[in-house]
């Protein structure tokens, strides 16, 4: 679904993650600063867009700060910020996500 | 295993719209996790906070720590979405905060079944817990307890409690001592689970202490706590001591032992026993097997 508003989801503290999502005119950009990236950026950068797959966002730009999150948290992070973007607060289909 | 018969000496409540709260938990090995949606969250991060639960129920091993969820109160628009995401996550359990009338829990009761079935739970699988916080909900223990077949429990909440009574909080608990009573009075006549209350001076170890062994001695089941260097202690004083489990085990044995011969009464360990006291003593073995203290064969 495309988004048309930004939105922020998480902190800057350890062991959480903060994603920015921004509306972009066409396709999906990803850019990751972590402090595991060394170890986790790939595995992070794939877990984002297999997320995106599964959530059919069509047009973001995501911005994401790592702080050591797990993939829970990442997951969370994300689907807020999505959520938030698109100004919905009921009737998620949790099992898919 | 009825709902009732795990043991439950500590639940922490854990602000789940922290990231560090909730990915290891497990490693301070509380009897349960309550994963909090309510009174711990902030306003505006309330969807975070769900988003964090669900993907911390589905891909975080508690490793045999049961989770429960305090969901938002029944007078918000955001605890039908809680459920939702509580019951698709795989929550053991559910906390009802406020809740004041059987009604209240069976309204939960049946959002929960209408969840278990939308994401392909088991019905029936999902337990819930009421939070007693007001003085009609004390009044209304026992219909509460036994409001629903998925009620574990019932938990004092003091907070609210205290100050729906116009009372002070004290460090006897002199204000508590009528709700504890008529609660652990309604929780065994109905059959279910009861918990006390939390301790917030967390740095008063010694007061922690006689808290625990007071509510103990009344009955309770087990105790909500906020902080984790409150778990051993809770479990230490929970835990029946060498000296109660050797004794259970003696009065066990001889009442078989005896229950043959048409004797009705007997001096275990220079203390008069009978018939009665063998539910007793098969508690205190029952829960020193589940805290891992007991490994013979008779609980």
């Amino acid at each position: 679904m495309a988004i048309t508003t930004s939105a922020l989801a998480g902190t800057l503290e350890s062991s959480d993650a903060q994603v920015l999502i921004e509306p972009r005119p066409q396709g999906v950009a990803i850019h990751l600063e972590s402090s595991v990236y060394a170890q986790y950026g790939a595995h992070i950068e794939q877990l984002a867009r297999d997320l995106i797959t599964t959530l059919g966002i069509t047009n973001a730009t995501l911005t994401i700060t790592d702080k050591g999150a797990l993939d829970c948290t990442l997951k969370a992070r994300i689907e807020t910020a999505y959520y938030r973007a698109l100004g919905q607060q009921h009737d998620f289909d949790w099992g898919v996500l | 295993m009825a709902v009732t018969e795990r043991i439950r000496r500590t639940m922490i409540f854990l602000n789940t719209q922290r990231a560090a709260l909730v990915k290891d938990a497990f490693v301070y090995q509380p009897d349960c996790v309550i994963l909090d949606l309510e009174d711990a969250v902030a306003a505006n991060e309330k969807d975070a906070a769900r988003f964090q639960l669900y993907q911390t129920l589905k891909h975080v091993d508690y490793r045999g720590v049961e989770r429960w969820v305090r969901i938002n109160g029944l007078d918000t628009d955001l605890f039908e979405e809680d459920i939702k995401a509580a019951v698709a996550g795989g929550a053991e359990g559910i906390r009802l905060p406020k809740t004041e009338t059987a009604s209240d829990v069976q309204m939960v009761e049946a959002k929960v079944a209408a969840a278990e079935k939308q994401f392909q739970r088991p019905v029936g699988s999902t337990m819930l817990m009421a939070a007693l916080e007001s003085p009609l909900a004390i009044i209304n223990a026992y219909e509460i307890a036994k409001s629903s077949e998925r009620l574990m429990g019932i938990a004092l909440s003091a907070g609210d409690y205290v100050r729906t009574l116009h009372a002070k909080r004290t460090v006897a608990g002199t204000e508590l001592f009528g709700a504890r009573s008529q609660m652990i009075i309604a929780a065994r006549a109905a059959g279910v689970m009861a918990f006390d209350t939390v301790y917030t001076d967390i740095d008063n170890m010694a007061g922690f202490k006689e808290e625990v062994a007071l509510i103990k001695n009344m009955g309770f089941d087990g105790k909500s706590l906020i902080s984790p260097k409150q778990i051993k202690i809770a479990h230490e004083i929970f835990n029946p001591s060498a000296k109660e489990i050797t004794h259970a085990e003696h009065v066990i044995q001889a009442v078989r032992d005896n229950g043959d011969k048409g004797v009705g009464v007997l001096t275990v360990d220079g203390k008069m026993v009978d018939i009665a006291w063998v539910e007793g003593a098969q508690r205190t073995l029952n829960l020193a097997k589940a805290a891992g203290l007991y490994k013979g064969d008779l609980a």
